[in-house]
């Protein structure tokens, strides 16, 4: 073996330890992208309104507030960061539930206490077929429901145009589509101490709110000038629940009981500690998967690289033989080279992440095959093993590295454009290629040096 | 045990035929991309994608009735395995994804939600106009590199060979009717820096081979360069193709379609390498040779 080699060999060795090294154990060393992890990616825009525009404080504010709601809510690791001027991107890892993720960021949570002046009877349900004999009984009752929905709204219309005359008064709705004439703003959420989710005396799921002492004395004002009549409670802009004041409240306790579940209530209490948003937002994107999914799609990542990997193993032992061996054992090394790389640049492993992993399976043992064929060549023309192996390497280089720069430079526009999952791809690519090149000019050096140097080389090429 | 097989085929006598052949498919495709076009995902498009598994099988007529009577008649349904359903909407409301699946509820109470996705018009012109800057920086910086290692007729029939081999996979893709989404567009720059691997390759031969240039004739070298690399080239295809049909057959219906757009560019691409970049040059350099 020349001396040159044994540098090579020891550069490999020392290499493929520190390598081992970094990998292993495997477990938690490297980052999962939250299409793996399960959790929700959400990208939020903060909307101004004529009254309320946007400025640099009002989106600070904004901020402030999700990082508290996120907090309360107890997830681990979340990123909350800016976008340019007015945009938010929330990631929350391990959510398990992104509807309610989407619902505690997404919502303003703007809560207000109004009297109540006029309400509209309830909408009946709508009738169904199943309960009505014939066509024309329920022919009949569907012409009652319509009815009473024209009339209801009928009535909505007037209490616009009375809203039209005196600004303080709104019109809303609650969920069964009963229509309510509101008067001015009694209390706010802005004046809220605390609030908490609790159970009323039937077991119903509800959130008692505390409020400050500017809220208190508001809450006790109000209270008194309505007693006896409803007091309705709004959730942005919706009316929740309308109850009837039975005495004046000085205490500055006030209960919401709408028909929630306790995680509605938990998620409710959490937004009215945090406060309201000081803009409304707009939900521009949002990507979430649930924890199943994620571990799903790893798992079929590894069984897919697996399959791939053993095929392309056999293949380069049946058509190579003992230079098959090499450029497995080379295989080998890219692979932990590029988990290396992954774990030591602390970069987020995705599910196109994994399908670029795959991928540098196949274009790794591309290098190897460019040289065995040119050691073949060379063989052909009728050089000795030893000098057919040095002019094999020798030749090959530049095309190694021709073809390579250009799947480089795919990578990188990838990198620099994507974004998430995209970006994982690219990474792993880019890391896979750098990783297979090293391993082909290097690695299968040495083995095929080792391999020939035992006298039998004229059988081994 | 050297020298199995020494390829000696003529390639270039079928060049015309090869050329007719990319022309029919090129013209395919481009009028596929014009009359069909591109089922473009929730990605580029905007709107919500709802993925699920449900408790028991249900057929997808079946959930395309109650999706139709629920408000939701544009929807696509895909299924997966026995039990997963992905349903896109075009909608694009805050209250629509869970309006889709307040509605899958009500057909099966006991569906787990694995996957909830929305982009918004903004958002997915937004990735559109990035993808479409992405390709054209990564086309023009691969030209550059060409242009800059080899000649200028090098890289432009290479480029020539890479925009063959992406214009037939988005053909394919019309023809499928399958979804563009954003791994699609990784899928498709990958392809542009393996159709371009294996295009180098040939013309590396090719640049070293010049010399032969006179004794051969143009077509006598092109041919020796193709036989030269052809068993890389096939064997580079299969070692790239075998991993990424894992990919397609295990990989998960996530990634189905990234993979499939890249079995379909591997082998669009292995011919483009030996027929396209080959053949153009041919052409090329018998109309008007370089001035030497």
């Amino acid at each position: 073996m020349l001396r040159r080699e044994r540098w090579r060999l020891l550069l490999v060795f020392i290499v493929v330890v520190a390598a081992l090294i970094t990998v292993f154990p495997i477990k938690g060393r490297i980052r999962l992208g939250l299409d793996l992890k399960g959790g929700a990616h959400i990208v939020l825009q903060a909307k101004g309104t004529p009254e309320n525009p946007l400025t640099g404080d009002s989106v600070e504010r904004l901020l402030a507030v999700l990082r508290n709601r996120v907090d309360q809510y107890g997830v681990s690791e979340p990123v909350i960061q800016r976008v340019g001027s007015d945009r938010i991107i929330v990631d929350l890892p391990g959510v398990e539930d992104p509807q309610a993720a989407l619902e505690l960021i997404g919502k303003t949570a703007l809560l207000e206490f109004r009297p109540v002046l006029s309400v509209s009877s309830q909408v009946p349900a709508a009738p169904h077929r199943e309960n009505y004999d014939s066509e024309e009984s329920f022919q009949r009752a569907q012409e009652r429901w319509q009815e009473a929905k024209d009339e209801i709204d009928a009535l909505a219309l007037q209490m616009e145009e009375r809203q039209k005359d005196d600004p303080s008064l709104y019109v809303a709705r609650d969920e069964r589509g009963t229509v309510y004439l509101l008067g001015g703003i009694a209390v706010t959420g802005r004046d809220l101490q605390d609030a908490k989710t609790n159970y009323d005396n039937l077991g119903r799921s509800v959130v008692s709110l505390k409020f400050n002492s500017e809220g208190t004395k508001l809450f006790d004002t109000a209270t008194k000038e309505n007693v006896g009549n409803q007091l309705a409670i709004l959730l942005d802009g919706a009316v929740i629940s309308a109850p009837v004041v039975q005495e004046r409240i000085s205490g500055g306790q006030a209960q919401i009981s709408g028909k929630f579940t306790p995680a509605e209530a938990q998620r409710l209490s959490i937004m009215l500690r945090a406060g309201a948003l000081p803009v409304p937002v707009e939900i521009l994107e949002n990507r979430s998967v649930g924890p199943t999914l994620g571990s799903d799609s790893i798992a079929s990542g590894l069984r897919a690289g697996l399959i791939g990997a053993g095929l392309v193993v056999l293949f380069m032992l049946v058509y190579y033989r003992l230079l098959g061996i090499a450029a497995d054992c080379a295989l080998g090394v890219s692979m932990l080279l590029l988990f290396a790389g992954l774990v030591s640049l602390h970069a987020t492993l995705t599910l196109p992440g994994i399908a670029g992993i795959i991928l540098t399976i196949g274009m790794a043992v591309d290098g190897n095959i460019l040289i065995f064929e040119r050691i073949r060549e060379e063989r052909r023309a009728g050089k000795t093993p030893m000098a057919a192996i040095d002019s094999g390497f020798r030749k090959a280089l530049t095309t190694i590295l021709d073809a390579n720069i250009t799947t480089l430079i795919a990578a990188a526009v990838l990198y620099y454009f994507g974004s998430g999952p995209i970006r994982g791809f690219a990474v792993t690519l880019s890391i896979g290629i750098v990783a297979s090149v090293f391993s082909a000019i290097i690695v299968t050096r040495v083995l095929v040096s080792v391999l020939a140097g035992n006298r039998r080389s004229s059988w081994l090429v | 045990m050297f020298a199995k097989k020494v390829f000696n085929l003529d390639f270039m006598k079928y060049k015309k035929v090869a050329m007719l052949l990319s022309g029919i498919l090129l013209l395919l495709s481009l009028g596929l991309l014009l009359v069909r076009g591109l089922n473009l995902g929730i990605d580029f498009s905007g709107g919500v994608l709802v993925q699920v598994e449900l408790s028991k099988p249900v057929s997808v007529g079946d959930l395309r009735d109650v999706l139709r009577d629920g408000g939701f008649a544009g929807s696509t349904i895909q299924a997966y395995g026995e039990k997963g359903i992905i349903i896109r909407v075009a909608a694009d409301s805050d209250e629509a994804q869970l309006k889709v699946l307040e509605v899958l509820r009500q057909k099966d109470s006991d569906l787990k939600l694995l996957r909830l996705e929305k982009v918004g018009p903004v958002v997915g012109k937004q990735l559109r106009q990035e993808a479409i800057i992405a390709t054209v920086i990564a086309l023009v910086g691969i030209l550059a590199y060409i242009t800059f290692r080899f000649r200028f007729r090098f890289a432009l029939v290479s480029v020539a060979a890479l925009v063959h081999d992406t214009l037939i996979t988005l053909g394919v893709f019309s023809l499928l009717g399958r979804e563009i989404s954003l791994p699609f567009v990784a899928a498709i720059l990958t392809l542009v820096g393996y159709s371009l691997n294996d295009t180098i390759v040939v013309l590396d031969r090719v640049r070293e081979n010049w010399k032969d240039y006179r004794p051969l004739g143009l077509d006598g070298m092109l041919n020796k360069s193709v036989n030269q690399t052809f068993s890389r080239t096939i064997n580079t295809s299969l070692t790239t193709f075998l991993p990424v049909c894992a990919l397609f057959l295990f990989g998960g219906p996530v990634i189905a379609d990234f993979s499939l757009a890249l079995l379909v560019g591997i082998l669009v691409g292995t011919y483009s390498s030996i027929y396209v970049a080959a053949a153009l040059l041919s052409e090329w350099y018998s109309r008007y040779p370089a001035k030497s």
